[in-house]
């Protein structure tokens, strides 16, 4: 009987499978020419060397620029370290609120969007009062990766927030309490594993943020990879489509690499991930 | 092994007063469920005793040494949880596994510990396979060996079947049943399900707004209820107010209708009392058309059938209002509603309680 009510709809699902309603498409491409037609002009604008003549010339330009090479560097050192220090610092934070404060969430929620309200020309102002407390940090670039935990705070703290809210936090705690793990243990081989999907769309987030960022760093008077992009625009039109090009590769590129990485180190990954592979 | 004791348990969340001075002992290798409908602080209880919960006053003894201030992850008590508690991330062995891998046991002793438990628990076949691959009595499965792993000192299941289907429960009741008293481990229980607990325990704890109702072999909490509470909450009562008669008899009800009472009470004639008695202890006899009922029995009528299998509890209208009584189904049967029967109490089932 239950066969008989089962078989059915699966072949429904299944003829709705093979053949996608046509608004479904229409919509789908659409949105993917609206992507699709800038980008390709711009592709075809940057390999444009002289009228109707075609070729890498603008793309050599850029990559023989050592100003191109170190600021992305720079960049991504950056990502990276803003990156790290937001996850250090927000995964146990997060998870203690979700475990122990879950009356604090709302508390959480608010002081998470606070750099959204903050302007980014506040935000440098402020920062000019602790300049006179850590005088070393004037002049360094760590500065930045301080400044980029704060701004990526609110994706940060949202992606593990969702992460977390999506498993039981507390009864897993205290299953791995229950047969001898210590805190960190459970943080480290229970929660972090089964939130890697959060932890991963914070870290790209805060990627897309930080090489993207230039209100700060301009002010700053660092070249980081926006700083360098903004200039070589304002100077170069081939050039700079041929720049945006590239960066939209290579801010790919490391996303693609970051998932890959993630993907390797987390062998026993959660469930949704084994199941898909 | 371990004898676990609970001291003037007290826990209070803010106003709430869940536990107001529990008092337990589990000797080792004894089972114990605790029994109470829902809120009356059985999941704060146990929380308390595996260290999920601070207890407000009181102490916790194992094996006569107080760990009412050692926290959860040294008291080594297996705890089951009501919920699905399995690491998403692990499959069933690494579950199992988890705890002696903590422990820093080595791969070997890992591997051989997990596949003995997995084998008791009837799951090696299902090893490899992740939580979401398992079925929700597989994963409670999975869940006790995790628990047994660690060797734990005392066992501890808060509703671990409630959220399986009815087959399913009884099985896997039986199951843990099984494991439990061939591991010979402490066991605290926690069911709002009494059947569940007069079927698998060594001793019943009934609970009723965090304080502690009655204490007993099932047996005896299901003949001799010591409250109207537990009389009420374990198995189906009818209840009635009356007055003492004399030392073998009772009066129920305005029309003041003999009930015959076996127990001795010593109560002085004319003490009001609470009348209990169980529905498998009402019987019915048919009564010749048009006659009135002989000596000893009460006039009745059949209300309604409630068919529960071998027996059928049946509604009846009575003098003294409306009584239930449990009837094999096969002589159900012939009493259809609407037909005028005898009752006859028999006096080993009428319970005498103070109001
Ligand atoms: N963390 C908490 N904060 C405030 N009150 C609580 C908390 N935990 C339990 N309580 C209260 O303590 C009382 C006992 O709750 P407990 O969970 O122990 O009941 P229970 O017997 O397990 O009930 P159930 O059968 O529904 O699981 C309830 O009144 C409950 O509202
Ligand atoms: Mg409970």
């Amino acid at each position: 009987m239950a066969a008989v009510t089962v078989e059915p709809s699966a072949a429904v699902a299944a003829a709705r499978r093979r053949r996608p309603s046509f608004w479904a498409v229409f919509w789908l491409v659409m949105a993917a020419l609206y992507f699709l037609v800038p980008l390709y002009s711009m592709v075809q604008f940057s390999l444009e060397v002289a009228p109707h003549r075609y070729g890498f010339h603008w793309y050599a330009q850029i990559f023989a620029d050592p100003l191109f090479r170190s600021s992305f560097l720079l960049s991504l050192r950056l990502a990276i370290e803003t990156m790290l220090i937001g996850l250090v610092l927000m995964v146990p934070t997060v998870y203690w609120v979700h475990l122990r404060l879950p009356k604090l969430r709302p508390v959480m929620d608010m002081v998470a969007i606070l750099p959204f309200v903050v302007p980014p020309v506040a935000l440098v102002v402020g920062l000019s009062g602790v300049f006179t407390v850590a005088p070393w940090l004037l002049g360094s670039s760590q500065i930045l990766a301080l400044v980029y935990v704060i701004l990526a705070l609110p994706f940060t703290y949202r992606s593990l927030d969702a992460g977390m809210r999506a498993i039981d936090v507390r009864t897993l705690t205290e299953a791995a309490q229950s047969v001898g793990a210590p805190w960190w243990k459970t943080l480290f081989f229970v929660i972090m594993p089964n939130i890697r999907t959060a932890m991963l769309g914070a870290a790209f987030l805060t990627l897309a943020i930080v090489m993207g960022e230039y209100t700060i760093s301009s002010l700053l008077l660092f070249n980081t990879f926006a700083v360098y992009i903004y200039y070589i625009g304002n100077t170069e039109a081939y050039q700079a489509a041929a720049l945006a090009i590239i960066s939209f590769v290579l801010t790919w590129g490391a996303m693609m690499g970051l998932f890959f990485l993630s993907r390797r180190t987390g062998a026993a990954g959660p469930a949704g991930v084994a199941v898909t592979r | 092994m371990a004898k676990l004791e609970l001291r003037g348990i007290r826990k209070e969340f803010g106003e709430v007063t869940a536990l107001e001075g529990l008092s337990l002992e589990v000797g080792s290798g004894e089972f114990v469920s605790l029994l109470g409908p829902s809120g009356c602080g059985k999941t704060t209880a146990l929380r308390i005793v595996a260290g999920f919960e601070r207890p407000t006053g009181g102490e916790l003894l194992v094996n006569d040494q107080d760990v009412t201030h050692v926290p959860a992850n040294r008291r080594n008590m297996g705890m089951v949880f009501q919920a699905y508690s399995l690491f998403p991330n692990m499959t069933a062995k690494q579950n199992v596994e988890f705890g002696l891998r903590v422990r820093g046991a080595d791969r070997a002793e890992r591997h051989r510990r997990a596949s003995e438990l997995l084998e008791l628990v009837g799951l090696s076949a299902r090893a490899d396979r992740y939580p979401h691959q398992l079925s929700g009595g597989q994963q409670q499965r999975v869940a006790l060996a995790r628990a047994l792993a660690i060797q734990p000192a005392v066992l501890l299941l808060d509703e671990p079947l409630s959220a399986l289907d009815a087959k399913v429960r009884v099985q896997l009741r039986e199951e843990i049943k099984r494991i439990q008293t061939q591991l010979g481990i402490t066991t605290l229980y926690v069911t709002h399900d009494q059947e569940e607990a007069l079927s698998v325990s060594d001793r019943v704890v009934v609970m009723s707004e965090g304080r502690l109702e009655q204490v007993g072999v099932p047996a005896d909490i299901y003949r001799n209820p010591r409250t109207p509470f537990v009389a009420e909450f374990v198995g189906t009562m009818n209840r009635f107010d009356g007055r003492v008669e004399g030392p073998d008899a009772v009066a129920i009800g305005s029309t003041g209708t003999r009930i015959p009472v076996l127990e001795p009470h010593g109560r002085g004639v004319g003490e009001p009392v609470l009348v209990l008695i169980r529905p498998e202890s009402v019987g019915l006899e048919e009564l010749p058309n048009g006659a009135a009922p002989a000596g000893g029995l009460m006039e009745a009528t059949v209300l309604l059938h409630t068919f529960l299998g071998a027996v059928t509890r049946m509604g009846l209208e009575s003098p003294v209002g409306t009584l239930i009584a449990d009837l094999p189904s096969v002589r159900a049967l012939t009493l259809s509603p609407g037909t005028r029967v005898g009752i006859r109490i028999d006096p080993s089932g009428v319970r005498l309680l103070s109001p």
